[in-house]
C-alpha cells in the first residue's frame, strides 16, 4: 500500500533551512494499522502530509495505493482518504452538506453521496447530527464527521493525523473503537500519527518511531515496550534494602535501584507480580508505604531508544510554515 | 467538464455559508449607503457651486464611485474568510481529494461577486430616492464593471491569503492598499479637482480608471474613450489577479 524510500523534506524558513524530514523508508502493507510514534516536531506530520500529497517531498520516492506519489499524485488523490489534525469540516457548515459535497468531490452522484452520507452517519454514530451547524458538534462528534468524511469514497487507505489529540478520555476510548471496526469490518489499511504510546499500544499492529526526521526504531507495540525492558514499579518501604534484594529475586526483574525512601525496579508485567511481591514483604514483615505500577510510555520507549527523553526532544517550535489549525 | 462541476460545487457551499451568515453582507452595504445618506446630501450644493467637477449632478458624481468602492473593498477583504477556513483545516481537507484548485478559487470568487451585485443593485435602487437619475443601459454597463472589477478584488484577496497564510500578515497588507488606493481613486471627490501633482500621481492607480468609466456609464457616455479603457482596466485586472490565484491555489501541492 505504501513503499517510501528516503523520503525528505527541507523547509526555507527566515532563520535558515530546517530538514523536517531527513530519510525516511516507509513499507505498509494492505490491511495493517501502522503508526507513527513521535514527540511534536519530529516530522510526522511532514511525513504525513508528503504521502498524502498535500506537500512535494524534495528528496525520495514513494508509491501510495499503487500511484507513483512524483507523477501521478492525482491518481493517489482519488484513492486514499484523509484526516488532518485539524479537522476538515467547515465550522459554519451542515454536516450532511458537507459530507455530500465530499462525496461529490469523488465523483459520487448526487444521490449516491446522499445515501453514503447516511450510511456512515449511522455507522460513525453521528445520528441526529445531520442538519446541525459544524460547529455545535462536541470535540468527539467533529472528529467522527471528519473521518466519516474521509470514508466517502470508500478508500482501501486512510491517514489519520493525531486523529484523538485534544480529545477527553471517553472520545478517545470511543474514537478507538470505531477506528478498530473501520479496520476489522473493512479490512482498510491504516495509517496514522500519533504521540501517544497507549493509542499506538491500542490499535496499531506495528508502530515506526520517528525522532528528528528519520525513523528510529520499529515492531509491534509489545517488542517496543520490551525494548524499554517492562513496568516500572516503585515501592515506598521502611527498609529499603531488604525490599530490593526481594525485588532482585523476582522473576524478570532488572535495573533494581534503591532511591531515597524506596525502591525501584523494572519488570516485564508489573501488575502481575505485585501480588507476590506483597505477600513476600508481609512474609518478611517489611512495612510498606507505598507502591506504584508504571506502564512504559513513550518517553520511556524514546529515552531507550534514542537515549534522550521525551521533553529533550520536544522543538519549541515547528519546522513547517504556518500549517493549518496546528495548536501545538 | 470537472472545473466547472466543482467550481458550481464550491459555490454553492459558500453561497449557503454567506445566506446562514447574512451579517457580512449586511454590513457590506450599510458603509457606501451612509456614505449616500450622510455625505451625498452635502455634495449637492458643492456640485452645485465649483467648478471643476465632471459632468452631472451630486448622484451622478457620487453614485457610481460608491458602487466601485463597493467592488474594489468589498473584494479585497474577503480574503479573511478563506484564512478562517484554512485554519478549520478545511483547504488542507479539499487539497487531499480530486476537486480541482481552481474551482477552490473561482467557486468562492463567483460567489463573492454575486453577493457584491445584489449589494450594487440594492445601492443602485435605494440611490433613486436621493435623486439619482441614470439611463438603465449605462447603469447595466456599471453593475458589470463593478462586478468585474470586484471578482477581479476577490481573486487577489484570495490569492494573497494564502500566500502569507496568516492575519496577522494578512490585515496589514490589506490597510496599507487601502486607504491610498481611495484616496487616489476620485471616489469621495472626484481627481478632476486635484492640483496638478496629485492628479498626475492618480493616473498610476488603475482604479481611478475604472472610477471614471463608471461615472461615464451612468451618464449614458457607453462608447467614450473613458468608459473604454475603464473596461479595459477592469478587464486586464481580472486576467491578471485569476492567473495569480490560480497559481498560488496549485502551488505547494503535488
Amino acid at each position: 500500500m505504501i513503499h517510501a524510500r528516503g523520503l525528505a523534506r527541507t523547509f526555507k524558513t527566515r532563520r535558515g533551512t530546517v530538514e523536517a524530514v531527513t530519510g525516511v523508508d516507509i513499507d505498509v502493507s494492505a490491511g495493517e494499522l501502522v503508526g507513527f510514534l513521535g514527540p511534536n516536531g519530529a516530522g510526522k506530520s511532514t511525513t504525513l502530509r508528503m504521502l498524502t500529497t498535500l506537500i512535494v517531498p524534495t528528496a525520495g520516492t514513494a508509491t501510495v495505493a499503487g500511484h507513483d506519489l512524483l507523477t501521478d499524485a492525482a491518481g493517489i488523490r482519488r484513492q486514499i482518504g484523509y484526516v488532518g489534525q485539524s479537522g476538515g469540516a467547515g465550522p459554519d457548515c451542515i454536516v450532511a452538506d458537507e459530507l455530500v459535497l465530499q462525496g461529490r468531490f469523488y465523483g459520487l452522484t448526487s444521490a449516491r453521496a446522499r445515501t453514503r452520507a447516511t450510511e456512515l452517519i449511522e455507522q460513525l454514530d453521528l445520528v441526529g447530527t445531520e442538519n446541525r451547524v459544524v460547529n455545535t458538534l462536541s470535540g468527539g462528534q467533529r472528529r467522527r464527521l471528519d473521518i466519516a468524511m474521509g470514508l466517502m469514497h470508500l478508500p482501501t487507505l486512510m491517514f489519520l493525523d493525531e486523529p484523538s489529540t485534544g480529545l477527553d478520555p471517553q472520545s478517545r476510548a470511543n474514537l478507538w473503537d470505531h477506528i478498530r471496526s473501520l479496520h476489522a469490518e473493512h479490512g482498510t489499511t491504516l495509517f496514522l500519527t500519533t504521540h501517544y504510546l497507549d493509542e499506538a499500544d491500542a490499535l496499531c499492529d506495528r508502530i515506526l518511531v520517528i525522532d528528528t526526521g528519520r525513523i528510529v526504531a520499529e515492531g509491534t507495540p509489545d517488542e517496543l515496550k520490551r525494548r524499554v525492558s517492562g513496568d516500572l514499579v516503585l515501592v515506598g518501604a521502611g527498609e529499603p534494602a531488604r525490599v530490593a534484594e526481594l525485588a532482585a529475586h523476582l522473576p524478570g526483574s532488572s535495573d533494581v535501584v534503591v532511591d531515597g525512601a524506596g525502591v525501584r525496579f523494572r519488570v516485564p508485567d508489573g501488575a502481575k507480580v505485585l501480588p507476590a511481591l506483597m505477600r513476600e514483604l508481609d512474609a518478611a514483615d517489611i512495612a510498606m508505604t507505598s507502591v506504584e505500577v508504571r506502564r512504559p510510555s513513550l518517553d520511556d520507549v524514546f529515552l531507550a531508544v534514542t537515549g534522550r527523553t521525551l521533553r529533550d526532544a520536544e522543538t519549541p517550535t515547528t519546522p513547517e510554515p504556518a500549517t493549518a489549525g496546528a495548536s501545538r | 467538464m470537472s472545473v466547472l462541476t466543482d467550481t458550481w460545487l464550491i459555490f454553492q457551499r459558500s453561497m449557503r455559508q454567506s445566506l446562514r451568515n447574512p451579517f457580512w453582507v449586511i454590513i457590506g452595504i450599510v458603509q457606501p449607503f451612509l456614505y449616500l445618506a450622510l455625505f451625498g446630501p452635502l455634495l449637492i450644493p458643492i456640485v452645485q457651486s465649483t467648478p471643476g467637477f465632471p459632468p452631472g449632478d451630486a448622484w451622478q458624481v457620487l453614485v457610481p464611485a460608491l458602487l466601485v468602492q463597493l467592488g474594489l473593498f468589498g473584494g479585497l477583504f474577503v480574503g479573511f474568510a478563506i484564512l478562517a477556513e484554512f485554519r478549520a483545516g478545511v483547504i488542507e481537507r479539499m487539497r487531499v481529494t480530486p476537486v480541482s484548485r481552481v474551482a477552490l478559487l473561482l467557486g468562492r470568487a463567483l460567489k463573492d461577486t454575486v453577493v457584491l451585485l445584489i449589494q450594487a443593485v440594492l445601492l443602485t435602487v435605494l440611490a433613486v430616492p436621493f435623486g439619482l437619475r441614470a439611463p438603465i443601459g449605462g447603469v447595466l454597463v456599471g453593475l458589470v464593471l463593478v462586478a468585474v472589477l470586484g471578482f477581479a478584488m476577490a481573486c487577489a484577496s484570495y490569492a494573497l491569503a494564502m500566500q502569507v497564510k496568516s492575519e496577522e500578515a494578512f490585515l496589514p497588507i490589506v490597510q496599507a492598499v487601502f486607504l491610498p488606493v481611495l484616496l487616489l481613486s476620485g471616489i469621495l471627490l472626484p481627481l478632476s479637482l486635484a492640483p496638478l501633482w496629485l492628479f498626475n500621481l492618480s493616473r498610476v492607480n488603475p482604479f481611478v480608471y475604472v472610477v471614471d468609466a463608471t461615472r461615464a456609464v451612468f451618464l449614458g457616455d457607453l462608447a467614450s474613450t473613458t468608459a473604454l479603457v475603464g473596461i479595459a482596466v477592469a478587464l486586464v485586472l481580472a486576467v491578471v489577479t485569476v492567473f495569480w490565484g490560480v497559481r498560488t491555489f496549485q502551488r505547494e501541492s503535488a
